[in-house]
């Protein structure tokens, strides 16, 4: 028999709290496997691969969303990553004291704003923005491309992409910044000891001895972005089924959460809540599967490289 | 005198509003080994980051007066402080070599920087710097490693040979033996009598020893003023000044 120490209490308690986190994503994940058998019966790999969302027939496939997602996220980091960068590189290496403080708090700020205001915003102004700025243009001159086709509404993946571009900033800045005020300063100083100029010691030394932390910061982002839902799904238009399959960088359409978000409540049938439940498992599983990959990747990056472990 | 490489005139610095060095005027011969001595914050680290403008790099830092480097003033204006930092490269107190890249990679660096590839030039004076810096026959094999997997001593002397990569005119130490073993800091050391074939070499030291084994000239300086310059036979056999004697005594430091 153990005894009952306080430190084996202790000991007991910290091991079970550890362990409810792994339990809470078990269970999370064994309810959506349960709650989605159903229409993984019916529409078998079909529910990964078709496109349509019908009940009539009834047919559901969510790759329309799994697109959506994956375009939305990698324009939000796209554009987000380097405005980021650019942010957290300003601050540490440029910013004068006096305005340091008050501009990271800032960028900080923009994380309390609760993203259905960002959503609001989107509908009342970056959507014309984008549509008058860039859709209009772009399409006017551009429209024979597959990528910039389509009547342009404002609504769609792009405008998507860019709020969330705009929502992922505060994360991947802020972690950034702490990843480059952490790089010490004798680095800086070797690299201007051999003529480096302030850009090249930025490019060449600080993010790349910082890049592993950088490297996480970003992966942050775009957890952020992927499961990102209300704002998306004000200002993408939540076009369903095989509408929704993108074609054009200005069409409506839908990721995995605002499909979730826009039916889950109404559905009528079992089956139907099925393949909702159903969206909920494979949004998990890119999560997972992005998480797991960035890991396995920063490993290896580092062991080729060698140093710079923090 | 005669061959001056690099000279202060009337060098004042500051931090801040902490004035750090006053009035300084100091020559440093070419092809000599000058060793400036000091206790702890005195001045000595500042003076020799005036040299090849480092000191503007902290964000308090202010100075006044010239440099001269081969009579040119390095503070003129016109003068890009990444040039003359090619030209006076520096060695610091705690090795450091650059922790991302291969021992090579170290070494060529600065030269990458100036637009050179990876050519047979390239590898020759990796080859050569790392020969100058005694450090080729220990790491010629291993020249994929990273630069921080080797000995405390060794990274050193990898230090001395990015630095030496840049072919510089004059090399600055602050004290470059203070973080390293004695068996280490004599490799050093002989390397540093090596080097002055070479270039000027400017080295701050706390170690007495040190000083008067290596060197040609020694300043001894105090609470930001230049107290005594001269040959360092002359320094430590016969020093002028009071302080000086008191110092290298070891009354206080
Ligand atoms: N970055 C800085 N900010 C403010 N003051 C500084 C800074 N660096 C040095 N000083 C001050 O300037 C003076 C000279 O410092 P310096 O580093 O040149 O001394 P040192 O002779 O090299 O000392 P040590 O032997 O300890 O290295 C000291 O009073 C020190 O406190
Ligand atoms: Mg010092």
């Amino acid at each position: 028999m153990i005894k009952l120490t306080g430190d084996n209490i202790f000991k007991v308690l910290v091991a079970v709290i550890a362990a409810s986190a792994i339990v809470i994503l078990l269970l999370n994940t064994y309810v959506l496997i349960t709650g989605s058998a159903n229409v993984f019966a019916t529409s078998g790999f079909g529910f990964i691969s078709g496109r349509n969302w019908n009940f009539d027939i009834p047919s559901f496939g969510v790759l329309p969303a799994i697109l959506g997602t994956l375009i939305t996220s990698g324009i939000a980091l796209l554009v987000g990553v380097p405005l980021s960068l650019g942010i957290a590189i300003f601050i540490v290496e440029m910013a004068p004291r006096a305005i340091r403080v008050p501009f990271s708090y800032l960028v900080e700020m923009l994380a309390a704003v609760p993203s259905v205001i960002y959503g609001l915003w989107g509908m009342l102004v970056l959507r014309f923005w984008v549509l008058d700025y860039i859709e209009t243009p772009l399409n006017t001159h551009l429209g024979w491309f597959p990528l910039f086709s389509g009547t342009p509404t404002g609504y769609g993946f792009l405008t998507a992409g860019l709020i969330l571009a705009i929502m992922i900033i505060p994360t991947v800045a802020s972690v950034s910044r702490e990843v480059i005020s952490a790089v010490p300063n004798s680095i800086r100083e070797a690299a201007y000891g051999i003529g480096a100029t302030k850009w090249e010691v930025i490019r060449h030394w600080v993010l790349s001895y910082g890049r592993s932390g950088i490297f996480g910061a970003i992966i942050l982002g775009l957890g952020r972005a992927i499961g990102e839902t209300m704002a998306v799904t004000m200002v993408i238009g939540n076009a369903s089924g095989a509408s929704g399959m993108p074609v054009s960088l200005f069409q409506t359409g839908q990721t995995l959460p605002s499909l979730i978000a826009g039916g889950f409540f109404d559905s009528q049938t079992a089956l139907l809540s099925s393949a909702y439940i159903g969206a909920g498992l494979v949004l998990l599983a890119i999560s997972l599967l992005i998480n797991v990959a960035a890991h396995v990747m920063m490993t290896r990056v580092l062991k080729v490289k060698g140093g710079a472990v923090e | 005198m005669d061959n001056i490489k690099i000279q202060s005139v009337n060098l004042n610095a500051w931090f801040g509003t902490k004035q750090a060095l006053k009035d300084i005027n100091l020559s440093i011969k070419a092809n000599a080994i000058t060793a400036i001595i000091g206790p702890s914050g005195c001045g000595k680290s500042t003076f020799i980051r005036t040299l090849n403008r480092m000191h503007e790099l902290t964000p308090t830092a202010k100075m006044s007066g010239q440099i001269l480097l081969d009579s040119q003033n390095i503070y003129d204006p016109i003068v890009d402080p990444v040039m003359i930092r090619r030209r006076v490269g520096m060695v610091f107190q705690k090795p450091n070599p650059f922790p991302t890249m291969s021992i090579y990679d170290n070494v060529a660096a600065g030269l990458k920087l100036t637009g050179a590839r990876k050519d047979k030039n390239l590898d020759e004076v990796v080859k050569y710097s790392l020969q100058q810096a005694t450090l080729w026959d220990e790491v010629k094999d291993d020249l994929k490693k990273p630069g921080t997997s080797i000995s405390g001593g060794q990274q050193q002397r990898l230090c001395i040979a990015r630095a030496i990569a840049l072919q510089p005119e004059v090399i600055l130490m602050d004290e470059p033996t203070s973080a390293l073993d004695p068996i280490a800091s004599a490799k050093i050391e002989r390397l540093v009598v090596e080097l002055k074939k070479n270039y000027t070499v400017a080295i701050v030291t706390h170690n007495m020893q040190q000083a008067s084994r290596v060197s040609d000239y020694t300043a001894f300086m105090y609470l930001g003023n230049l107290i005594e310059f001269g040959s360092t036979k002359d320094i430590f056999e016969s020093p002028k000044n009071q302080l000086t004697e008191r110092y290298i005594t070891g009354e206080f430091g």
